[in-house]
């Protein structure tokens, strides 16, 4: 059984007080509690400071471009799909830079966790407007207010059938990391989109703001439910609803694949020998 | 008797959905299983329906490796075919049309008028069949027999059932006859009967596919692009039976780190794509040579720039895939000049690429992509398989594994997640440590510079194998290709050679460019009277590249970038000028 211990990596080097800090703890428990060893996870990760996350863990780790996570995430899991996948991104990372990614790996469902620190802000290079920032918002980029109307990760997971759609926020990391252990459990692609507040470029979305505004689904609320769930994805200001929005069961995108539905693709042997017969068909 | 045909064309035009490709398959399939040295080459438009294309064929008792312009049988599948290539055929050549088809009637004598489609309505009850009609009335203007027709037929439409079967072979046979009766020019002509030998018939892109499979690739993503689409059509239709996973991507950008993805996880992958699609993975092919993970790339040239001639060749790319990719980091590139080096150059790619931990480029075109040749086979011992990647067991004794662990050789052992035990495997984009997390020091920067660039370079230099010649030993001429122009090059030096010295300089393995302790062939080109770089480019980018790292300057090029390949007579006028 593993300990938080073997999960410790390197030195933090995000900003002190930052809503990172908060989601490596929640995931290392997770990882704990769920019996995980590190050499059984795989963390795939992107640009920003999100993407340092997998190096202040233990874990293989592939530390890749801004926006690219997902197809990365996605072809391990096609070649070893015996690991755990956790896909880590940021927002701007995620929902911008990779969007169209995400709109394909929510069509595939391969069998992974993605996990997205949406701060609604660009926190490594210093203040920008994301796609989750909300319209009118005043940024050294946007002076007049961003022009654009902010993204609905969930919303738009919902409309696309995705396998596991869920919100936490690390102003909670006891109900974020069993909000995680869910996701990692659960069979097919699960988005957990985790409010995380940027303590240093986002003045408006702060722990405060959060506090007063989120709280949990409730106890009886049917996941299953495509209609409700869509409602309430769209739930934003007032009050802000967290836990798994919604679930689908279906195959996922490793065992649409005949050939690997038996053994890990990175597990079958290759020999010339078999594939000699080939040549005589173009004869 | 006269004997003629020794080194015969055959060009087959009509419109995009005639089935030009299926009756062109057919009758290259049928030459190259009686024994003929076949080299075939399509020209065909950027539409599915309508329009211009052609498919021509050349088959011969010798070996051949270009397209003739001149024609000996024109099959006209439309009217618009006769207009375009009459003046290509030969004056004792044919014209194989249906003038109730086209509508119009020819009366010269190389015309033969068969009625494809009446035939295929008469003897098939549907006009579906007249291409069959049309390649039988081939084959009996030939005399050839219709035995590898009947097998092609069979084989074709075993799905269909026993009727479609036997209503099609009649139809070739009816066709066959037709034309046999009806050709007062045949007679007196006789085609040679080849050796007793049957050739393998491969076009450049299955090449590299058959090469792929091969080589142990497991995982290849990509998205369809004219003219690289071939190798995904290829590796998927054996996904099923070889155990690959092969996945069509939403775009480049998520190919190229999909198979970044594969290979990191330890499996042998591949990316394909045409120029504007690699346009788009070259973060990717940056990321590759940052985190040292093994990555074969197909690049299959098409004319740029942005969308250009999508269907079209030309050898433009070179200097782009030479310099792509921000930052500094190894690479290699070949550049086949035949499907048989294709083959093996794409086996030396993996090779490569695992052992050195780098990416390397498979460079083609569409030229050789989309042109069949004959070999008698392609053997087996050449091909090289090793494994290069640890598992658990490979690493006993390994106390504390680093992917990026400093070595004399700058490569690292390549552990594979997941499998290599209680082994981490941490892989980064950002400049890295040892252990591979991110660090911001200049000294560990300028010793992983050296692991991964400097240390490597010279051993991959050594790998590269010497520019093939062919022809005159000391030539006093000297013709310099790379990549597609191989065939073209090599037929011209045959024929120049009658009275000159002359040879073909190939380089089929572009960069690193070869040293030259196995062949100077850098001194060889200074002794040569005359040297000329040939290219199907506009600016001479393989003269450059050569100049760049050598200091040898071109004083004559011969460029070609209209979209078409070099043919023979046209490359044979053009060195002419110079001579």
């Amino acid at each position: 059984m593993p300990t938080s211990e073997d999960y410790k990596g390197q030195v933090p080097a995000w900003c002190p007080g930052c809503g990172n800090f908060q989601i490596l703890s929640a995931v290392k428990q997770a990882l704990v509690e769920l019996d995980i060893e590190p050499w059984e996870v795989l963390v795939v990760s992107g640009i920003g400071q999100s993407g340092k996350l997998p190096h202040y863990m233990k874990c293989h780790t592939f530390n890749g471009l801004h926006g690219r996570t997902l197809p990365v995430a996605t072809a391990a899991k096609l070649a070893n799909h015996s690991m755990h996948v956790i896909a880590v991104a940021g927002d701007g990372d995620c929902y911008g830079e990779g969007g169209n990614h995400f709109l394909h790996a929510i069509r595939r469902n391969p069998n992974i966790t993605l996990l997205v620190h949406d701060n609604q802000i660009y926190g490594l290079t210093k203040g920008q407007a994301s796609p989750t920032t909300a319209k009118g918002t005043r940024t050294k980029v946007q002076p007049s207010g961003v022009p654009a109307e902010p993204l609905n990760p969930l919303a738009l997971a919902i409309s696309q059938n995705c396998s596991f759609v869920a919100r936490g926020f690390s102003g909670d990391p006891e109900y974020l990391k069993e909000l995680m252990k869910a996701a990692i459990t659960h069979k097919g692609f699960s988005l957990l989109d985790i409010l995380q507040p940027c303590v240093t470029f986002n003045k408006v979305n702060t722990f405060k703001w959060y506090r007063e505004r989120v709280y949990k689904l409730e106890a009886e609320y049917d996941p299953y439910d495509r209609m409700k769930a869509f409602e309430r994805a769209l739930e934003w200001g007032e009050k802000i609803p967290n836990g798994i929005f919604y679930k689908k069961d279906k195959d996922t995108l490793e065992e649409m694949f005949p050939t690997i539905r038996e053994t890990p693709l990175v597990r079958q042997k290759f020999s010339i020998e078999d594939v000699k017969p080939e040549i005589e068909k173009f004869y | 008797m006269e004997v003629k045909f020794l080194d015969y064309t055959l060009r087959i035009g009509g419109e995009a959905g005639q089935g030009l490709q299926t009756i062109g398959g057919a009758l290259a399939k049928i030459f190259s299983r009686k024994g003929y040295h076949v080299f075939t080459h399509q020209d065909y438009m950027s539409r599915v329906r309508g329009g211009h294309n052609y498919y021509q064929i050349r088959f011969s008792n010798q070996k051949v490796s270009a397209s003739r312009d001149m024609v000996d049988i024109l099959l006209a599948l439309d009217l618009n075919t006769i207009e375009i290539h009459k003046k290509s055929v030969r004056d004792d050549g044919f014209i194989l049309y249906d003038s109730e088809t086209i509508k119009k009637k020819f009366e010269a004598p190389e015309f033969i008028d068969v009625p494809f489609k009446k035939i295929a309505l008469d003897v098939g009850k549907s006009s579906i069949m007249a291409n069959t009609v049309a390649t039988g009335a081939v084959l009996g203007l030939l005399g050839l027999g219709l035995e590898n027709l009947k097998e092609i037929l069979k084989s074709t439409f075993k799905k269909k059932g026993e009727e479609v079967i036997e209503k099609n072979l009649a139809c070739a046979e009816a066709g066959y006859n037709y034309a046999l009766t009806n050709c007062p020019r045949c007679e007196g002509v006789e085609i040679q009967e080849p050796e007793e030998k049957k050739f393998m018939l491969i076009d450049g892109i299955q090449a590299i596919g058959l090469g792929a499979l091969m080589s142990g690739c497991k995982f290849y993503s990509a998205y369809p692009m004219t003219p690289s689409t071939g190798i995904l059509n290829y590796l998927a239709s054996k996904a099923e039976e070889h155990g690959l996973v092969v996945e069509q991507a939403e775009d480049e950008i998520s190919a190229i780190n999909m198979a970044i993805g594969a290979s990191f996880t330890g499996v042998r992958a591949m990316t394909g794509s045409s120029g504007g699609g690699f346009a788009l993975m070259i973060e990717g092919l940056s990321l590759a040579g940052m985190t040292e993970t093994p990555l074969v790339i197909a690049e299959i040239q098409r004319p740029g720039p942005a969308t250009g001639l999508p269907t079209r060749t030309e050898q433009a790319d070179l200097l782009f895939i030479l310099y792509a990719g921000h930052g500094e980091f190894p690479k290699v590139i070949f550049e086949p000049g035949t499907p048989k080096q294709a083959f093996y150059l794409t086996n030396r790619a993996f090779e490569l690429a695992e052992k050195y931990q780098i990416p390397v480029f498979i460079q083609s075109d569409q030229y050789l992509g989309d042109s069949e040749w004959t070999f008698e086979n392609f053997d087996f011992e050449h091909l090289i398989y090793n494994d290069y990647r640890l598992r658990e067991k490979d690493l006993e004794g390994v106390e504390e594994y680093k992917r990026y662990r400093y070595s004399d050789t700058g490569i690292s052992l390549l552990a594979v997640p997941g499998e290599a035990g209680k082994h981490l495997v941490v892989a980064d984009s950002d400049e890295h440590d040892e252990e591979g997390h991110i660090i911001e020091d200049d000294e560990t920067r300028i010793k992983m510079v050296r692991k991964r660039l400097l240390k490597k370079l010279p051993l991959i230099k050594k790998e590269i194998e010497a520019p093939l010649l062919y022809g005159d030993a000391s030539p006093e001429i000297v013709l310099v290709g790379h990549g597609s122009t191989y065939g073209v090059i090599k037929e011209v030096v045959d024929i120049l050679s009658r009275d000159r010295k002359v040879a073909m300089m190939h380089f089929s393995q572009i960069y690193p460019l070869p040293e030259r302790d196995r062949l100077d062939y850098i001194e060889l080109l200074e002794k040569a009277k005359l040297a000329i770089s040939i290219e199907n480019n506009a600016t001479g980018q393989f003269a450059k590249l050569l100049r760049a790292e050598t200091g040898f300057d071109f004083t004559h090029q011969i460029l070609k970038y209209d979209g078409r390949p070099f043919t023979i007579e046209n490359l044979k006028e053009e060195v002419n000028a110079y001579l």
